[in-house]
């Protein structure tokens, strides 16, 4: 080999080498007060400020504890975030969770067992613990169960000549097919009718807040079958794709609509989005679901608090979060992210917290719907189904679709990822 | 003395050893070494150690929240061929790709030779073609997905003249469409100047001397504009087509693969794998089966210029 070919081998080596020996170097042992990290999809000033008062006030009586930084992440991204950090090797110490990945961060064993640190756990209400529970074991806190609920432009309604929900919430009428009316009466007026916040004809998830009215179910209680071709999802969907293209009393696909800047009649969205209102020009009104063919029901959103045992720092944080989400933290919690501690579900309590919604938009859509709401569709590996049932359902979404031929579709995608 | 006449001979002997072994060329080779050593490391580090890593990943099978590691053998080059959505998958890249690839050539050459004319305003038109090329990918992506809309600015221009537009994105093949036409207005800028400059240094007597020998416009375009700017669509194009397989931002943004699965293209779909589905062993077979593509596509387009490109014995 030549002088200079066997310079180049040495310096090549020489550069492997020392790559190598950087990416296997122990870190030295940390000393002094150890940081927390806790990644969030908000980055609302005042829930930081909220946060940030919270984190101040443990450290007070914790010093071993150092900085306790709370890390925004663009919602829309938030998981694959959140996975490709823990890829990374780069986890956070605590994490919210949202309700559609709890199945796959339970299932896999990624999270602390919490049961025990939680102060006064027997008091969250059952409907919001579900998802986040193994073997008896609480592997998240439900710190924001946000049941959805129906916004209403009032203004649009009465000058479409329609009776208001609330009216027929009173006369025992506050049903699909009512509501459809309304819409279908505003849209004739050059208005949009009725949409459904985050679906935008992909995020289909958001449809069960329609369907569970007809008694539909994505899949089986044990997530083994696939129910999207069962006759109450096809009447569901069919009212549904009427709607779109027939009354014309949902905004079609491609069609950008902003229930907040005054245009659309209603709104199906989580009660959070009450804050977006504040400076509101038109009436409004926050009413429960309608009703369906099947009667009454609530759906609800939901994020939880984890500990990641990847986190050198679980035991600390853990101790956090059992502070974070003590009784008295989660009544301050309650402002922004709707608590699932039973004593803190009356109107009384709700209604300093929540300015925005009187007593009867409180007990009706946020208590009840807590109480009584079934979480939106959660599966484990969620992504790839959410992604394959989005490919297979984008055929409903054209003027002469056939529903059936689509629903049996979706089935026949996403029963393999059901593993039945 | 006589220890004093060894220890001299032995030190005589090293510094020789020493003046041999640093000759001349081996200093200039260190010299050399020295100075392209950054771009070495950074190549080393950041294209070779994560390509090397690649290969490793996509025999493994790499559970991130189990924490789970383990060696899966060929398992993910099993699932890549039984793959159903793989024929979807490589349908919408080679439409994809061919469109981009045609329609930005295409344009950014017929741009260039229209701008290449002696007229007034062309530097005003140059500006405005390469322009797009300066703005932000995802800024850019997100107006268009406002002017793309049911009701946007598109359909909007196609009502005035009486046209009811179609819903761009959510057709299947308006949307890898539309799609297309976002990348190709946003980058042609960049092809058209390459053009711009590869025209600019044909010599003119050439055209003289084929319009007195009676050559037409088009005659001198394939006769001697092709053959002479051949490098220069030698080099967009493999930039193009390498470009082409790279697209990812503006499905990320314009339609997330749908409607269907008609925009899911490779490179989106080694993205849902990896990082939305996190099998990240399966996505890392993907991204080998991505760079053997682009290598087998830069490789012919380099055998094949032997044939067409001029100046290339």
């Amino acid at each position: 080999m030549k002088a200079s070919g066997k310079l180049a081998v040495l310096s090549l080596t020489a550069l492997l080498v020392t790559t190598a020996c950087g990416n296997g170097g122990t870190a030295p042992a940390a000393q002094g007060p150890q940081p927390l990290r806790m990644s969030i999809w908000t980055s609302n000033e005042a829930h930081l400020k909220l946060f940030n008062e919270i984190a101040a006030e443990y450290r007070k009586s914790h010093p071993q504890v150092g900085n306790i930084t709370f890390d925004p992440i663009p919602f829309e991204n938030y998981t694959t975030t959140l996975t490709t950090q823990i890829a990374g090797g780069n986890p956070p110490d605590l994490a919210w969770i949202m309700e559609n990945s709890a199945p796959d961060f339970v299932g896999s064993g990624a999270l602390v067992p919490l049961k025990s640190k939680i102060e006064n756990a027997g008091e969250l209400v059952p409907a919001a613990t579900r998802l986040w529970e193994r073997d008896g074991e609480l592997y998240a806190y439900p710190f924001s169960t946000s049941p959805f609920g129906v916004f209403v432009n009032t203004d649009l309604v009465k000058a479409a000549g329609q009776k208001p929900p609330r009216e027929l919430m009173k006369a025992g009428q506050w049903d699909w097919e009512h509501a459809n009316e309304i819409n279908k009466a505003v849209a004739a007026k050059g208005k949009n009718g009725f949409t459904i916040l985050n679906f935008d004809y992909k995020a289909w998830d958001n449809l069960a807040t329609v369907w569970q009215g007809w008694g539909a179910k994505a899949w089986s209680d044990d997530g083994g079958t696939c129910q999207f071709n069962a006759p109450e999802m096809v009447e569901a969907m069919t009212f549904v794709h009427k709607a779109i293209f027939t009354d014309k009393s949902m905004p079609g696909p491609g069609t950008a609509v902003d229930f907040f800047s005054g245009d659309t009649t209603m709104a199906v969205a989580q009660i959070s989005r009450a804050a977006m209102l504040k400076d509101a020009t038109f009436k409004w009104d926050l009413v429960p679901l309608p009703a369906g063919p099947k009667g009454k029901y609530a759906v609800i959103g939901q994020a939880g608090i984890g500990v990641l045992k990847k986190s050198p720092r679980a035991q600390q944080a853990t101790d956090f979060l059992a502070y974070f989400a003590n009784a008295a933290n989660a009544a301050k919690l309650a402002a922004y992210f709707p608590p699932a501690r039973s004593s803190l579900l009356t109107a009384d309590t709700m209604a300093k917290t929540s300015p925005m919604l009187n007593g009867d938009q409180l007990q009706e859509v946020v208590i009840d719907g807590i109480q009584k709401g079934v979480v939106k569709p959660a599966h484990a590996g969620q992504a790839e189904l959410a992604q394959t049932a989005r490919a297979a359902l984008d055929p409903l979404w054209k003027p002469e679709a056939d529903v059936k031929a689509v629903l049996d579709g979706v089935c026949a995608k996403i029963q393999p990822l059901l593993g039945g | 003395m006589a220890a004093t006449d060894l220890g001299d001979r032995v030190a005589v002997r090293a510094a020789t050893r020493r003046r041999t072994f640093w000759t001349i060329p081996r200093r200039d080779a260190l010299v050399g070494y020295l100075l392209i050593s950054p771009q070495l490391v950074g190549s080393v580090l950041f294209v070779l150690l994560p390509l090397g890593l690649v290969v490793y990943y996509s025999f493994q099978e790499w559970n991130v929240l189990a924490g789970t590691f383990e060696y899966a053998g060929a398992e993910n080059y099993a699932k890549l061929l039984a793959d159903p959505k793989m024929g979807q998958v490589l349908t919408s890249t080679v439409f994809f790709s061919a469109g981009l690839v045609v329609l930005n050539l295409t344009l950014a050459l017929t741009l260039a030779i229209l701008l290449n004319q002696r007229l007034r305003g062309t530097t005003f038109f140059r500006t405005l073609f390469f322009s797009p090329v300066l703005v932000s990918l995802v800024a850019w992506t997100i107006v268009w997905q406002f002017l793309l809309q049911q009701d946007g600015g598109v359909n909007g221009l196609l009502g005035v003249a009486g046209v009811e537009g179609p819903n761009w994105l959510r057709g299947e093949s308006t949307a890898l469409l539309s799609v297309i036409v976002v990348q190709v207005v946003k980058n042609v800028g960049l092809n058209m100047v390459l053009f711009l400059a590869a025209l600019q240094g044909v010599p003119r007597q050439l055209y003289e001397a084929a319009q007195l020998d009676g050559a037409g416009a088009w005659t001198r375009f394939r006769r001697i504009t092709v053959p002479q700017i051949s490098p220069t669509i030698l080099l967009t194009s493999i930039i193009t087509v390498v470009g082409s397989l790279q697209v990812f931002a503006q499905i990320a943004v314009l339609t997330q693969g749908g409607p269907g699965m008609s925009t899911t293209v490779l490179v989106y779909y080694l993205y849902q794998q990896a990082f939305q589905f996190r099998h990240l062993g399966y996505g890392a077979t993907l991204s080998v089966l991505l760079f053997l593509i682009v290598a087998a596509l830069t490789l012919l387009q380099w055998r094949l210029r032997r044939k067409w490109v001029f100046h290339e014995s």
